[in-house]
């Protein structure tokens, strides 16, 4: 087992994935495209799968990584119901742009 | 070496993260959140979460990148179907998600992680681990999973057929 991977603080993991975080949320503020909202949904949930293999593997303990095999399961799952919806959407309305999809908006 | 393997592997994630955000065609953010994905794997083999490395790898990049390359295909998408937010909105969007990051990490500088600055060396992020917590602990979970999985997939075939006008 290699020794290496102790020398990085635990606090450049948080820093990181705050950071992948604050992108995806930046993405889904930024972008006009449904597939590009759904990819950074996406980028928000592997920080947070980071963060939970970071405390796990630094606190010895492999709860967190079953953890995030099941946040593996619900985001393959949410992908194909999010992009069938998406598929749907853009054979009715010819777009998946959100500013066209504003029935639902208040 | 383990350090620097750490800022490579984050350096290339940050940019390849940022590039999914930023450029304007799909196909481009695709291919980017892919680089991104890997090198997320790359850092929980730095980890010692090799089982987690390797779903990580078949899952997004294997199964979920190829669903959304698929979709970006099949509609056609570039860069003009694609038309940027004003520029009212996207100031906005980056001062948003910039107030959120410095709210985070100041939040993160206020607490102490005493606990977690030393950890030992294990081997729970093996596959012989993992494997024996999932069939044992959270054996239910595990198999509510599939059904989970099931009801997704019809779900997907339900909402993607053509209607019958």
């Amino acid at each position: 087992m290699d020794q290496t991977a102790q020398l990085v603080p635990i606090n450049w993991y948080l820093l990181l994935s705050t950071f992948l975080f604050c992108i995806g949320v930046m993405g889904v503020l930024f972008r006009r495209n449904a597939i590009i909202i759904l990819m950074c949904i996406e980028l928000m949930l592997n920080s947070v799968n980071l963060l939970l293999v970071a405390f796990s593997a630094y606190s010895g303990n492999s709860d967190g990584q079953v953890f995030v095999f099941f946040i593996m399961v619900v985001a393959a799952a949410e992908v194909a119901v999010g992009l069938a919806l998406l598929i749907s959407i853009y054979r009715n309305i010819g777009s998946t742009d959100i500013d066209v999809l504003n029935k639902l908006k208040w | 070496m383990s350090q620097l393997l750490f800022f490579s592997l984050s350096i290339l994630t940050i940019l390849s993260a940022l590039v999914v955000v930023f450029t304007r065609k799909p196909m481009y953010s695709v291919l980017s959140l892919i680089v991104c994905f890997f090198t997320i794997a790359g850092h929980y083999i730095l980890l010692n979460a090799q089982f987690l490395a390797i779903t990580h790898v078949i899952v997004y990049a294997g199964a979920i990148m190829v669903l959304f390359l698929f979709t970006v295909m099949l509609l056609n998408l570039n860069a003009e179907s694609d038309q940027p937010k004003s520029g009212k909105l996207r100031i906005a969007a980056m001062v948003a998600a910039g107030m959120l990051f410095v709210t985070l990490v100041a939040s993160i500088k206020s607490t102490t992680l005493g606990e977690f600055s030393l950890p030992p060396a294990s081997d729970n992020g093996f596959v012989q681990h993992v494997g024996q917590r999932l069939f044992t602990d959270y054996l239910l979970p595990f198999e509510i999973s599939s059904i989970l999985f099931l009801s997704a997939m019809i779900g997907a075939v339900v909402l993607s057929k053509k209607e019958k006008h």
